[in-house]
C-alpha cells in the first residue's frame, strides 16, 4: 500500500467516523444521565431524511440541518416522555423509535417526492461543501506534510470539524462544569441529585435533548455532507455501531473518539477493498462489516477490560417511600 | 436580639398533618412542636408513619392537609429545594451519595456557586476543614465515597446538610448500620450541633438511643402521634407501651434449653465476595439439637454471608458438617436445593428480595424452594391442586390473613408475608432452621406468634441459627449468643450472664470485656 | 392490593394502546393525503376478504407467532431478546442445510428434521449472548443486537461465497428438492372439502405454530422449568435462595427463545420460498417484540397479536399494491404498538388505575 492510498483511506476514515462520533457523543450525554438509548439509529435516520428534504426544497443546507435537528429532537422528546415522565422501559422505547423513523421516513418521502422513499439528489447550496483550510494549497507541494495537511486535515465539511471539536468540549462540560457534575450524578444516583434539591426530570430531559441535537447533526451530515440526499435506511446500522463505540469507550469522550476512528477505519477499508488480502490471508468484506459488532461483543464479554455502564442507567427514577 | 415572642417560637411546628397513599393512611392529623437547640426523638414501630412524616417535612411528599411552620413562619415545602432553603437538612437511612464521586463533589452537588466547578470546590474544601474542626466531622475531602466506611459516609451526609446552612437536621434511623462506637461518635457530633444551637430530629425505633440523647420524644403508632413527653420524665417501659398501645412483654416465655446431639459444626469458614473482599474470615461454631444460637452484630459484618453459605446461596471454603456428614461448599451439590434435601430450612433476612416472589400467588410461594419435591409433581407437570391444598392447610395453621391462596404475595401485610415464609420452612420439619431477621417489618402480634413458633421448634429438638440486628430479639430467643464483627466471631456468651453493654463492645470488635461493668445487672429488657 | 381488575390489565390496556396506535396511524394516512377509512376497508378485504387473503394473513401470522413466543419466553426470565431476527436467519440456514443435504423423501419426515435444524441453529445463535449474559453479565440487549448484524454478515458471506449454485448471480441457495415441499392449507383442507386458495403460502407450519403456543403455555405455567423461569424472572436473588441456578435458567430460557425464533424458518424458508434467500426474515424477528408486548407475553395473547399483525402485514401489502401508501405504514404501526404497549404503558395505565380506584371508592 503506497502513501497516497493510505492518505485516501485515512481521509475516508475521518468522513465515515464523523457520523459515528456525533451519534456516539449523543449517546454519551444520554447514557451518562442514566437514560439508555438504543434509538440513536432512528433519530439519525429521521434527521437524515428531514434535513435532505428541507435542504432540497429550500436550497439551504443550513435550514436542512436545523430541520434535521428538529426531527431528531422530536423523537428524543418521545424517548424522554416514555423513559423519564412515564418511567417506561428505555430499551423498548428505543426500539420503537427506530421503527418509527424507519417507517415514517419512507412514508413521508414517498408522499412528498414519489421517488420510492428517497429524496431527489442534492446539489450546490443544499449540501455541505468541503472547506479548504488556510495554506492547504500553499503546502500542497511539500512532500509528506503537504498531502497530510491538504488532503487529510483540510478539505472536510464544517460538520466534520465540529464533530471533532465536540470531543474536548464534551470532556470539559462533563468534568469541569456544574451541569456536567449533575449530569454524571444523575446517571449514578438520581436520589442524590433529587435530595440535593435538583430536578432529576429536568436534568435527564436536558441530556436526552442534547442527545437529540447531536443525533440530528449526525443524520444531517449523512444526507447532506457524506452523501447527496436521503435514501431508505441510509443509516445502515451506524446508530448501533455508535452504540458499540460508546460501550467500547467506557462512556468517556476521548475514548469515544478513538473507538469511532477505529470503526470508521474498518468501514473505510471495507468500502475500498472487497476482499482484503493480508499476505495470503484473505479477509472477506463481510468480516470487515461485522468486525465492529464482533469487537464489541468480545469487549462486552469482559475479556479485555470491563465496561461498567453508569449505575442508574436504564432505570427510571422513582422516589422511595 | 430577637423579641421574647420570637425566641419562644419552635424551630419546627407541624399542625394537623395528614397523608394517605391510596387506601392506607400513613399520617393522621399529626401535630408536633420542636424547640430550637434541642434534640427531639420520634419513636415508633416499623410502618408507624415516621418516615412519611419526615419525607413530608423534606418536601418528598405533599401532605393532604396540615401546615408547617419554620421558626414561627408558615412555610410551604413543595420540594427538597424549598426544604433546603428553609434550613432543613436530612440524613436518610439509605445514604443519598454518588458512590464514585469524591467527598467534595458530593458536598457541592446541587449547592454549587456558578457554572464552573473549580471555585465551588475550593470554597467547599475550606468550609469542610472548618466544619471538621467545629463538630468532630473529619473526612478526607478527596476520598471517593464508595471507599469510605459507613460511618464516614454518614458524616458526608451531615456535612452536606451543614454546607447548605441547615439549622434543622433530621436523621432517619442513623445508627442502624453503625457499630456502637461509631454511634457514640455520632452522638457526640449531635451534641456538638445542639450546643451550637442547631435543632435535631432523631427518628429511631431504639428506645436506648432516645433515652441517651434526646430532650423530648414523640411516639407514633399507626400513623398517629400518641404522645409527646420530656425524655427526663419518662421510662423505656412507658415509651414501649405507648409505641405498641398495650403492655409489652419484652421477654418470651420459654423453658431452659435441653441441648442434645451436635447438629451443625462449622470450621474455618471463609468467603471472598465478587469484588475480592473477604466477608467471612474463618468462622467456627456449632449448634446442638434443641438449641438456639443467636448471632448478634451490626448489619454488614458477615452475618448475611454466613446464612447464605449455610443456605446454599453462596460458595465458601472451610468445612460444614450436618449430623456429622460433611457438606460440599462449592459446585453442584452446594446449592440451596441440595441443602433443603438434607434438612436445612432457611427463612431469609429479606423476604421481599429472597423469600417470596411477590407477584406469585400465595400457593406458588408455598412451594418456593421445595417446588422439586416429589409430592408436588404429577408426571411431566407440577401438581397445582396439591400445592393449593397444601397452602390452605398452612395458612390455617399459621393464621395467615386473609386465608386466600390465590392472592399474590405482595397483597399480604408484612406480618402475614413472614408467616407464609415461616410456615413454609418450619412445616418441613427441618433438622436445622436458619432464620434471619425473623421479625423485621412485622407487627407486634405477628412477632409474638413467630417467636413462639421458633421456640416450639427448638423444643421439638431442632437446631436453630438465629441472625438478628435487634439485640432485644437475640436476648429473648437465644440459648447461646455469638457476636460477629468484621467477618469473625468475637466470642460466645450466655444470655443469662452477659448484657447489652458487653455485646455492644464485642460488636465493635473489642473482645476483652471481662471488666466489672459487665457483672452489673443487665439493662436490656 | 391490586389497583385494578385483571381483565382490565389483560384486555383493556392492550386495547387502548392499540386504539391509540391505530388513531395515530390514521392521522399519518390523512397527512399523506389518503383516506384512512378507505384504507381500513381495503386492508380488511385484502387480508380477510378471500381465502387468498387469509392464506397470506395466516402465513404472516405463523411467522409472528414464533418470533412473538421467542420474545415472550425470554421475557419471563427477564431477558429482552432483541435477537429474534438473527436467530430466525440462522434458523433459515439450518432449514436450508437440512433440506439440501439430507435425504428427505417426504414432508412428514422433512418437517420434523427441518424443524430440528431450524430450532438448533436458532438456539445456537442465542447461545453466545446467553452465555455472556449468564456468565459475564454482558447486557443481552446489546449482544443480541450485535448478533443480528453478525448473522446478516455471516449469511451474506455464506450465500455469496459458498451456498450459491455455480453460475447463479442471485445470492441464494438452490431450490429445495421436491420431497421437502410442505403441504399448504389448500392441500390440507381439500380432502375435507374446504376450498382454499392454491396460491397462498399458508402451510402446515401454521398448525405447528398453534402447537407451539400450547407447548409454551404448558411449559411456563404447568412445568417445574417454567416455574423456575418465571421465578428467576421476578427476582434473581430469590431464585438463588430457592436453589434455582441463574446461569442454567438464563441459558435454557435463551436457548428455547432462540429455538422458537429459528422455527420461524420452517414457515418462510421451507414452506414459502423453498430456498434460502438473503434477508428472508424481513423484520419478522422485530415484529415479534411488538407481538409479545401486545400479547402481554402470554402464548394466547401472542397468538391473537400475531393474527392482528398478520392481518396488518397482508392488508398493508394490499394497500401498497393499490394505493400510494407504501408498506412502511406497517412499520409505523408496529412502532406505535411497541411504543404504547411497551414504553408508554404507564401513560395508559395511570389514568385507568385512577378511574378504577374512584369507581371502587364510589361503590
Amino acid at each position: 500500500m503506497d502513501f497516497l492510498t493510505l492518505i485516501q483511506i485515512l481521509d475516508s476514515t475521518i468522513r465515515l467516523a464523523t457520523p459515528l462520533l456525533l451519534a456516539c457523543l449523543a449517546g454519551l450525554y444520554s447514557e451518562r444521565a442514566g437514560v439508555f438509548d438504543i434509538g440513536l439509529e432512528g433519530k439519525m435516520l429521521a434527521a437524515a431524511f428531514l434535513s435532505a428534504a428541507v435542504a432540497y426544497v429550500t436550497g439551504s443546507v443550513w435550514l436542512g440541518l436545523l430541520a434535521g435537528i428538529g426531527a431528531s429532537m422530536l423523537l428524543a422528546l418521545v424517548h424522554g416522555l416514555a423513559s423519564i415522565t412515564f418511567r417506561g422501559n428505555q430499551l423498548i422505547s428505543g426500539v420503537a423509535i427506530n421503527f418509527l423513523a424507519a417507517g415514517l421516513t419512507v412514508l413521508v418521502a414517498q408522499s412528498w417526492f414519489q421517488q420510492g422513499g428517497r429524496t431527489p439528489s442534492l446539489m450546490g447550496g443544499a449540501r455541505f461543501e468541503p472547506i479548504t483550510l488556510p495554506f492547504a494549497d500553499a503546502l500542497s507541494g511539500v512532500p509528506f506534510l503537504g498531502p497530510i495537511y491538504g488532503d487529510l486535515v483540510s478539505g472536510h465539511s464544517v460538520l466534520v470539524y465540529m464533530a471533532f471539536a465536540l470531543v474536548p468540549i464534551t470532556w470539559w462540560i462533563l468534568f469541569r462544569t456544574r451541569f456536567g457534575l449533575r449530569l454524571r450524578a444523575v446517571g449514578e444516583n438520581p436520589a442524590a441529585v433529587d435530595t440535593a434539591g435538583v430536578s432529576v426530570t429536568r436534568l435527564r430531559y436536558a441530556a436526552v435533548l442534547i442527545c437529540g441535537v447531536l443525533c440530528g447533526v449526525a443524520g444531517a451530515y449523512l444526507a447532506t455532507g457524506l452523501q447527496a440526499g436521503f435514501v431508505k435506511d441510509m443509516t445502515a446500522g451506524r446508530g448501533f455501531i455508535a452504540l458499540a463505540a460508546l460501550i467500547f469507550a467506557k462512556w468517556r469522550p476521548w475514548n469515544a473518539l478513538w473507538a469511532c476512528l477505529l470503526f470508521g477505519l474498518l468501514q473505510a477499508v471495507a468500502l475500498r477493498y472487497q476482499n482484503l488480502d493480508l499476505g495470503g490471508i484473505v479477509i472477506p468484506v463481510q468480516v470487515m462489516d461485522v468486525l465492529p459488532y464482533i469487537l464489541t461483543v468480545i469487549f462486552l464479554a469482559g475479556f479485555v477490560g470491563k465496561a461498567i455502564p453508569p449505575r442508574a442507567g436504564g432505570e427510571p427514577y422513582v422516589k422511595e417511600r | 436580639m430577637a423579641a421574647p415572642d420570637a425566641a419562644k417560637a419552635p424551630a419546627i411546628e407541624l399542625r394537623g398533618i395528614s397523608k394517605s397513599f391510596g387506601p392506607v393512611q400513613a399520617n393522621k392529623d399529626i401535630s408536633i412542636r420542636v424547640m430550637p437547640g434541642t434534640i427531639h426523638g420520634i419513636i415508633g414501630e416499623n410502618g408507624a408513619g415516621k418516615s412519611t412524616l419526615m419525607s413530608i417535612l423534606y418536601g418528598f411528599y405533599k401532605a393532604d392537609s396540615g401546615e408547617v411552620f419554620i421558626n414561627g413562619t408558615k412555610t410551604n415545602i413543595t420540594d427538597s429545594q424549598a426544604a433546603i432553603a428553609a434550613g432543613i437538612g436530612m440524613v436518610f437511612q439509605h445514604f443519598k451519595l454518588v458512590p464514585n464521586f469524591t467527598v467534595l463533589e458530593n458536598v457541592i452537588l446541587g449547592a454549587e456557586d456558578g457554572a464552573l466547578l473549580r471555585p465551588s470546590l475550593a470554597k467547599a474544601r475550606k468550609e469542610l476543614t472548618a466544619l471538621a474542626k467545629e463538630y468532630e466531622l473529619n473526612v478526607d475531602p478527596d476520598s471517593v465515597v464508595e471507599d469510605l466506611s459507613v460511618g464516614h459516609q454518614q458524616r458526608v451526609e451531615i456535612l452536606k446538610a451543614l454546607y447548605r446552612r441547615a439549622e434543622i437536621l433530621i436523621l432517619d434511623e442513623p445508627t442502624g448500620v453503625l457499630t456502637p462506637a461509631e454511634a457514640d461518635h455520632l452522638f457526640r457530633i449531635l451534641e456538638n450541633l445542639r450546643r451550637e444551637g442547631k435543632t435535631i430530629i432523631l427518628i429511631t425505633h431504639k428506645l436506648r438511643e432516645i433515652m441517651e440523647i434526646t430532650d423530648t420524644v414523640s411516639v407514633m403508632r399507626r400513623g398517629e402521634m400518641t404522645a409527646t413527653v420530656k425524655t427526663a420524665e419518662t421510662s423505656p417501659e412507658h415509651l414501649a407501651e405507648l409505641m405498641v398501645g398495650r403492655k409489652v412483654l419484652l421477654r418470651v416465655d420459654k423453658v431452659p434449653a435441653a441441648p442434645g446431639a451436635q447438629i451443625l459444626e462449622v470450621e474455618n469458614l471463609q468467603v471472598v465476595d465478587s469484588s475480592g473482599v473477604q466477608r467471612l474470615k474463618g468462622i467456627d461454631l456449632d449448634i446442638r439439637a434443641g438449641e438456639i444460637l443467636g448471632i448478634a452484630g451490626v448489619a454488614g459484618n458477615g452475618q448475611s454471608e454466613l446464612l447464605e453459605v449455610l443456605g446454599g446461596m453462596r460458595e465458601a471454603k472451610g468445612s460444614i458438617r450436618l449430623n456429622g456428614q460433611p457438606l460440599p461448599l462449592s459446585g453442584a451439590g452446594a446449592d440451596a436445593s441440595a441443602r433443603r434435601q438434607l434438612g436445612i430450612a432457611h427463612v431469609p433476612e429479606d423476604r421481599h428480595r429472597e423469600g417470596l416472589i411477590l407477584d406469585f400467588h400465595a400457593w406458588e410461594n408455598v412451594a418456593f424452594g421445595y417446588h422439586r419435591d416429589e409430592k408436588y409433581q404429577r408426571g411431566l407437570f407440577m401438581d397445582n391442586d396439591a400445592l393449593r391444598q397444601d397452602t390452605q392447610a398452612k395458612m390455617a395453621k399459621f393464621d395467615v390473613r386473609p386465608p386466600d391462596c390465590w392472592l399474590s404475595a405482595k397483597s399480604f401485610s408484612g406480618g402475614n408475608q413472614q408467616k407464609i415464609v415461616v410456615a413454609r420452612e418450619i412445616e418441613r420439619n427441618p433438622d436445622l432452621l436458619l432464620i434471619g431477621q425473623p421479625t423485621r417489618g412485622v407487627d407486634i402480634g405477628a412477632i409474638e406468634f413467630i417467636h413462639e413458633q421458633i421456640i416450639a421448634l427448638r423444643d421439638q429438638g431442632k437446631a436453630i441459627l438465629l441472625v438478628s440486628v435487634e439485640l432485644d430479639e437475640i436476648f429473648a430467643l437465644s440459648d447461646r449468643i455469638a457476636v460477629m464483627f468484621d467477618g469473625q466471631i468475637m466470642g460466645f456468651r450466655d444470655p443469662a450472664t452477659t448484657d447489652e453493654k458487653e455485646l455492644g463492645l464485642m460488636m465493635a470488635g473489642i473482645t476483652d470485656t471481662r471488666d466489672p461493668v459487665s457483672q452489673e445487672a443487665s439493662q436490656h429488657g | 392490593m391490586d389497583k385494578m381488575p385483571r381483565w382490565a390489565d389483560v384486555f383493556l390496556i392492550p386495547l387502548i394502546s392499540l386504539l391509540l396506535a391505530a388513531g395515530l396511524s390514521a392521522l399519518v394516512i390523512l397527512a399523506i393525503g389518503e383516506n384512512p377509512w378507505a384504507a381500513v376497508k381495503m386492508m380488511v378485504s385484502g387480508a380477510l376478504g378471500s381465502t387468498y387473503g387469509w392464506g397470506y394473513t395466516l402465513y404472516y401470522t405463523t411467522n409472528f407467532i414464533f418470533t412473538g413466543l421467542a420474545v415472550a419466553v425470554a421475557y419471563h426470565a427477564r431477558l429482552f431478546n432483541i435477537g429474534g431476527e438473527g436467530q430466525a436467519m440462522l434458523g433459515g440456514l439450518g432449514v436450508a442445510l437440512a433440506c439440501l443435504y439430507l435425504p428427505l423423501p417426504h414432508w412428514l419426515l422433512a418437517l420434523p428434521v427441518a424443524a430440528i435444524g431450524a430450532a438448533l441453529f436458532g438456539a445456537a445463535w442465542a447461545l453466545i449472548p446467553a452465555y455472556l449474559q449468564a456468565k459475564r453479565g454482558s447486557h443481552i440487549v446489546i449482544t443480541t443486537i450485535m448478533f443480528n448484524f453478525i448473522a446478516a454478515g455471516l449469511l451474506n458471506y455464506l450465500l455469496v461465497n459458498l451456498l450459491r449454485p455455480v453460475g447463479s448471480m442471485d445470492p441464494a441457495t438452490d431450490k429445495f428438492p421436491e420431497g421437502t415441499h410442505l403441504p399448504t392449507l389448500h392441500d390440507l383442507l381439500a380432502p375435507i372439502g374446504i376450498e382454499f386458495s392454491k396460491a397462498a403460502p399458508a402451510n402446515v407450519t401454521f398448525v405447528v405454530a398453534l402447537l407451539a403456543c400450547l407447548a409454551v403455555w404448558l411449559l411456563l405455567w404447568r412445568t417445574r422449568l417454567g416455574y423456575e423461569i418465571r421465578a428467576f424472572g421476578h427476582s434473581e436473588p430469590a431464585a438463588v435462595y430457592a436453589g434455582i441456578n441463574p446461569v442454567k435458567i438464563t441459558m435454557i430460557a435463551m436457548l428455547i427463545s432462540g429455538g422458537l425464533a429459528g422455527l420461524m424458518a420452517v414457515n418462510n424458508v421451507m414452506g414459502e420460498a423453498e430456498r434460502l434467500v438473503l434477508n428472508a426474515v424481513e423484520g419478522a424477528g422485530f415484529i415479534g417484540i411488538a407481538v409479545a408486548l401486545m400479547g402481554r407475553n402470554h402464548p394466547f395473547g401472542v397468538l391473537i397479536a400475531a393474527l392482528l399483525f398478520g392481518f396488518l402485514y397482508q392488508g398493508g401489502a394490499e394497500l401498497a399494491l393499490w394505493t400510494s401508501i407504501p408498506r412502511e405504514l406497517i412499520v409505523v404501526i408496529q412502532a406505535l404498538v411497541i411504543l404504547f404497549t411497551g414504553a408508554l404503558d404507564h401513560m395508559v395505565r395511570m389514568p385507568l388505575e385512577r378511574i378504577f380506584l374512584s369507581l371502587r371508592k364510589g361503590a
